[in-house]
């Protein structure tokens, strides 16, 4: 992969991301999702985490911020590869020389930046509702590997399930599951309030661990180690291994279903696209 | 000018430099159904060629595996010289494909697309000189999703030719077009053709429009090629009778004949001066084409 190659795909996910931040129902589907959280922290502002005297609202912002990554990195990426597969934008990507490379760079640009911003909407005006909140340069050092490697972990899984759903309403089901991990992945609560098989569940997927990891980033030192551990090596463990999973699986599906793009695929879409909304 | 110079340096060692397309034997089928029974056909540098054929007789899967986006089932295919199967980036450089948009990049402004899929070549058209060409220059501002269907056809045949190809793929190009878009789009694939020497092939089921842009129509019916040549070489091809009306001592005259020239020479020699307002017809492309389409799915 060239340099020049590289550039070309920023700059499409920097025109897109430009484009995104600049039309107003897209701005509103951003916030949706951190405005309600907000509304959500104010209610539980005074309970406390138990086994210690941090508010539940200071735990739950920042453990959501897993949540968000979630849904702004997984399955907006879902979403993007099935939605521009119906639209004809991948098979354009595909009749110019290296233009999935290009895409797929531009994706994770767009993809990435939009994430954070998702997360910067609902941490900024929620560190003025809850107490108890850190930053300083360990919050800093901890973000800096953490949020790269948690997207990293996130996107290739994204690609691969937006590979194998044909259109956009189908796609859109992703939610559901992604929903029912968030409730045992102790973004609300911590999940020691759960039956022990369930948490194991709970702590097979990113989230979980995201939510740890940025727990021990946003809370204080001296917390129960078993909601902001210290060390996070097995954070970084399981996350590692989603993305080499991921970035393993990734290219080969993402090969095949490029490969099968066509015109008439396209078209067939499309006369199904409007057949449903006739 | 300047795509033929890139088709002469990286094609110089491949055998039949000239042969921009060659077609042997191709197959495709889909389970049991046998969409492409063999079909045979080239197409030379700075050609212009039309794949005209009712909808289903194999027009989209053909340009599709020729285009490197389908897998065919058999048969020898080149294009540029390189199997599509096998195409690398390069070769898909030197390819243009026009493809029917729908909602893609609905967000762009159309300027601000162009030099983007434009960075991808090594020596894209400047911006302002496609729009220019395609007749955009007043849209180069406008968000994409806001042009109509007519500016929006000509700005994908903008990004087809935005890297210079030298050979171009059209595929079904004027579907859906009101017949002034359709005579628009006509005048700038003539334009197109005049500033370069790009080798086009298109499809259609419109034989106005095959008449009106290929120097040779390749008729596809049931799998097969079953007639080539130009518009007036088809109509030879069919042994058509044509139709002579004159007129003599007031009175008028219609007859049809398989030898017109040999119809009208007798004709004369019976006749002579008394002969008057003779005209002889033709079968048109389109009685040849119903013609051969309809012997085609005969013969099936």
């Amino acid at each position: 992969m060239s340099g020049r190659l590289i550039r070309i795909g920023v700059a499409r996910g920097l025109i897109e991301m430009r484009q995104t931040m600049t039309t107003p129902s897209d701005l509103i589907g951003y916030a949706f999702s951190p405005v309600l959280l907000v509304e959500l922290l104010y209610l539980i502002r005074d309970e406390k985490v138990p086994g210690s005297d941090l508010s539940l609202g200071a735990y739950s912002l920042v453990s959501s911020m897993a949540m968000l990554l979630v849904i702004g990195a997984l399955l907006a990426m879902a979403q993007y590869l099935t939605m521009d597969r119906e639209d004809g934008t991948l098979l354009r990507a595909k009749a110019v020389p290296n233009g999935m490379v290009g895409y797929l760079i531009g994706r994770i640009v767009l993809v990435a930046g939009t994430s954070v911003f998702t997360c910067a909407v609902a941490l900024i005006p929620g560190a003025f509702l809850v107490d108890g909140l850190r930053f300083d340069l360990g919050t800093v050092l901890t973000l800096l590997w953490l949020v790269p490697l948690g997207l990293l972990a996130l996107m290739p899984v994204g690609a691969v399930l937006g590979s194998f759903f044909e259109s956009v309403r189908t796609g859109s089901l992703l939610m559901l599951p992604v929903l029912a991990i968030t409730g045992i992945s102790g973004v609300f609560y911590p999940i020691s309030a759960l039956p022990g098989w369930l948490q194991g569940v709970g702590q097979s997927f990113p989230m979980y661990w995201l939510g740890l990891g940025l727990r021990s980033a946003f809370l204080p030192v001296s917390g129960p180690a078993t909601l902001w551990p210290a060390a996070l090596w097995p954070a970084a463990g399981v996350l590692a291994l989603w993305a080499v999973a991921g970035l393993a699986l990734a290219p080969g599906v993402l090969r095949r279903m490029a490969r099968r793009e066509s015109g008439s695929l396209v078209a067939a879409r499309r006369e199904r696209a409007l057949a449903r909304t006739v | 000018m300047t795509g033929s110079v890139l088709a002469a340096g990286a094609a110089a060692d491949t055998p039949g430099v000239d042969r921009v397309i060659e077609v042997r034997d191709l197959r495709m089928r889909y389970g049991d159904r046998e969409v492409l029974a063999g079909v045979d056909f080239t197409a030379s540098t700075g050609e212009v060629v039309a794949l005209l054929g009712p909808n289903g007789a194999g027009k989209s899967t053909t340009i599709e595996i020729l285009e490197g986006f389908r897998l065919r089932s058999g048969g020898h295919v080149r294009v540029l010289g390189v199997d599509p199967a096998d195409g690398d980036e390069l070769w898909r450089s030197r390819l243009g494909v026009v493809l029917q948009s729908w909602r893609d990049h609905g967000k762009w402004r159309v300027g601000e697309l162009l030099r983007h899929l434009g960075s991808y070549y090594a020596r894209p058209w400047p911006v302002a000189e496609l729009l220019d060409l395609v007749g955009l220059t007043e849209s180069a501002g406008a968000v994409i999703a806001r042009l109509s269907g007519g500016q929006r056809r000509r700005l994908d045949v903008a990004i087809g030719i935005v890297g210079r190809p030298d050979l171009l793929f059209l595929d079904e190009p004027t579907v859906g077009f009101d017949p002034e878009a359709r005579r628009d789009f006509h005048d700038l694939i003539h334009r197109l053709t005049d500033v370069d020497s790009a080798t086009v092939l298109l499809t259609t089921h419109d034989l106005d429009e095959a008449e009106k842009l290929a120097d040779r129509i390749l008729i596809l019916a049931t799998g097969r090629i079953v007639a080539s040549g130009s518009a007036d070489e088809l109509s030879r091809q069919v042994a058509g009778e044509s139709e002579v009306r004159w007129s003599r001592d007031g009175e008028r005259f219609v007859h049809a004949a398989a030898d017109a020239t040999g119809f009208v020479r007798d004709l004369f020699r019976q006749h002579g001066e008394s002969i008057g307002d003779l005209e002889v017809r033709r079968a048109s492309l389109e009685e040849t084409y119903m013609r051969l389409v309809r012997d085609a799915e005969g013969a099936r």
